[in-house]
């Protein structure tokens, strides 16, 4: 099973309620997998500036003076906002993989969760309506996100298996479904230099993706050659720094629904993700074909990165 | 302009909120109806996406369910008349057994899986696997269908006024299909097949009991070709 959903905001007006409406809508899908939860929230990004999300089970410690050292090794201003077990840092452009190189020699078990300008990520072990509650969720605001809860099937429950899954700067997916050759392409991929951290499939995914785009492909173009290359059951929701989007394998299998309004387009595993959305009653309400990829954005003029489908 | 006269409503009508009742009472209640009860038409308000709503009825009663329904609505259904004033989510009407069940919207995938009887009505589009394994019930969706339609599919009729997606009746028993507009593909085994007198007379009745106004020479029928029946020993090797 697992449930997945994904709200893309048109109308501004509404981009203050985008957690309280995400968070809602993942809260229903929790009969779909128990196990773990988590959200992705593009909330704006300040010029000049970059964001990383890490995690650690022992934030006290592991938190500590983070900012300070990461300020004197980066020579730059860092920002850091502790929320639980996570904590968002804002770092100047351009240094993430200085800055993660700085995190993984502290040796203190902190773990990076998402680089991006916009984005941030929040998942833990648990349900949907906890890990909301941990992180403030429904106060946030942004411009879209997506979310998950997991019925784990291929590898263990843990924070790092929770999805979403950070793929590139600003890009993250969350899956419904199992792959099948994760295995042999994890290790393909690990050849090609991919840094791939645990043993989960939707992981391997992602990191397809990103290898994918490393090597000059759209995310459009991405989405359509995993139709070749990933074999197994996915409905993916991918999200970009300016909008997200979806496919489905061509048995298609996993459950996917969709709604579109003047408002919002919006995604749910099931119509009862979508019931509590403003005007759904009128909306365009359809389920997106196998094989087909979908995008919507918030870019007028897309690069090529973001251009797709 | 003349005044539009009110909708019919029954006056009998009995209207459960499923927010307030729940699913389990709403469909204790359904169940609890005899065959010579005098509460033939329930109405169902709040569905929210809800699933198994009306399941496993079995009476002659009319529910209809005032919006979009969750997986499962009107399962195994006997007797009973299920509407569906929306969208209706995977497995609508899984191994109805007789009775109808009307959708106004759409289906999601697997409608009718294994029904063994009845008639489900889809007045927009059907999803991926419709009548997937049917062994008597008749599909009739004035819309198209999804790819591996029918697939295993025994007995009953399917009819379709749209189009059909990939793989239309693949490895497929006795089951007719009616399609008006294209096949995307057929699936292993399945072939175009004559129509006869007598289907035209099958299709016209199935097309007038659903209330879609179309003309039964403008649909092909197609169905098995009867090669995966038998084994053949050319095959052998492939065992």
């Amino acid at each position: 099973m697992c449930g997945i959903v994904g709200l893309f905001l048109k109308d501004k007006s509404l981009e203050p309620k985008l957690g309280e409406m995400l968070t809602s809508m993942l809260i229903t899908m929790t009969d779909r997998g128990p196990d773990s939860a988590g959200i992705a929230i593009y909330g704006g990004e300040t010029k000049g500036r970059t964001k990383m999300t890490v995690q650690s089970d022992e934030p006290d410690t592991a938190f500590a003076d983070l900012d300070k050292t990461l300020s004197k090794a980066l020579d730059g201003d860092v920002t850091m906002a502790v929320k639980s077990t996570h904590a968002i840092l804002e770092i100047p452009a351009g240094t993430t993989t200085q800055a993660r190189a700085v995190i993984n020699g502290l040796n203190k078990g902190i773990r990076v969760m998402s680089r991006g300008d916009s984005l941030e990520i929040y998942k833990e072990v648990g349900l949907p309506k906890d890990v909301a509650a941990q992180f403030d969720i429904s106060k946030m605001s942004g411009t879209h996100g997506i979310g998950h809860t997991r019925m784990a099937t291929e590898s263990a429950v843990t924070t790092m298996g929770a999805h979403p899954f950070n793929t590139g700067d600003d890009q993250c997916l969350v899956h419904n479904g199992s792959l099948s050759n994760h295995n042999s392409l994890r290790r393909k991929l690990r050849r090609e230099g991919i840094h791939i951290e645990t043993e989960n499939d939707t992981e391997v995914g992602a990191a397809y993706l990103t290898w994918q785009m490393q090597n000059g492909a759209t995310l459009g173009e991405a989405l359509e050659s995993s139709l070749d290359d990933l074999d197994g059951f996915f409905t993916f929701l991918v999200g970009t720094k300016d909008g997200f989007g979806v496919v489905r394998d061509p048995i298609a299998c996993k459950p996917a629904v969709m709604a579109e309004t003047d408002q919002y387009v919006a995604f749910g595993s099931e119509y009862r993700a979508l019931v509590d959305l403003p005007g759904i009653e009128n909306a365009r309400v359809w389920e997106p074909e196998p094989s087909t990829v979908y995008f919507w954005s918030h870019n007028a003029a897309p690069t090529s990165t973001e251009k797709a489908a | 302009m003349r005044p539009q006269p009110p909708p019919k409503r029954p006056l009998n009508m009995q209207t459960i909120d499923l927010t307030e009742v729940g699913l389990r009472e709403t469909n204790k209640t359904l169940h609890a109806q005899s065959a010579d009860t005098n509460q033939t038409a329930w109405e169902i308000v709040n569905p929210r996406g809800s699933h198994a709503i009306a399941c496993g009825l079995d009476a002659p009663i009319e529910v209809t369910v005032k919006g979009s329904t969750g997986y499962y609505c009107g399962g195994m259904n006997q007797q009973a008349t299920v509407n569906i004033h929306g969208s209706a989510g995977p497995g609508t009407g899984e191994n109805i057994m007789s009775g109808k069940i009307v959708i106004e919207g759409d289906a999601s995938q697997y409608l009718g899986a294994t029904g063994h009887g009845g008639l489900i009505v889809v007045k927009g589009n059907a999803s991926s696997r419709c009548g997937i394994s049917m062994k008597g019930v008749n599909i009739v969706v004035q819309g198209n269908i999804g790819h591996m339609s029918a697939f295993m599919g025994q007995s009953g009729n399917l009819v379709v006024c749209g189009d059909a997606g990939d793989a239309l009746g693949d490895s497929c028993y006795e089951a007719r299909f009616f399609v008006r507009g294209t096949v995307k593909s057929l699936g292993a085994d399945c072939e175009k097949k004559e129509m006869r007198p007598e289907h035209l007379e099958i299709l016209k009745g199935l097309l007038d009991e659903a209330g879609f106004d179309a003309d039964p020479s403008e649909f092909t029928r197609y169905g098995s070709a009867r090669n995966l029946y038998n084994f053949d020993v050319d095959n052998a090797a492939a065992y």
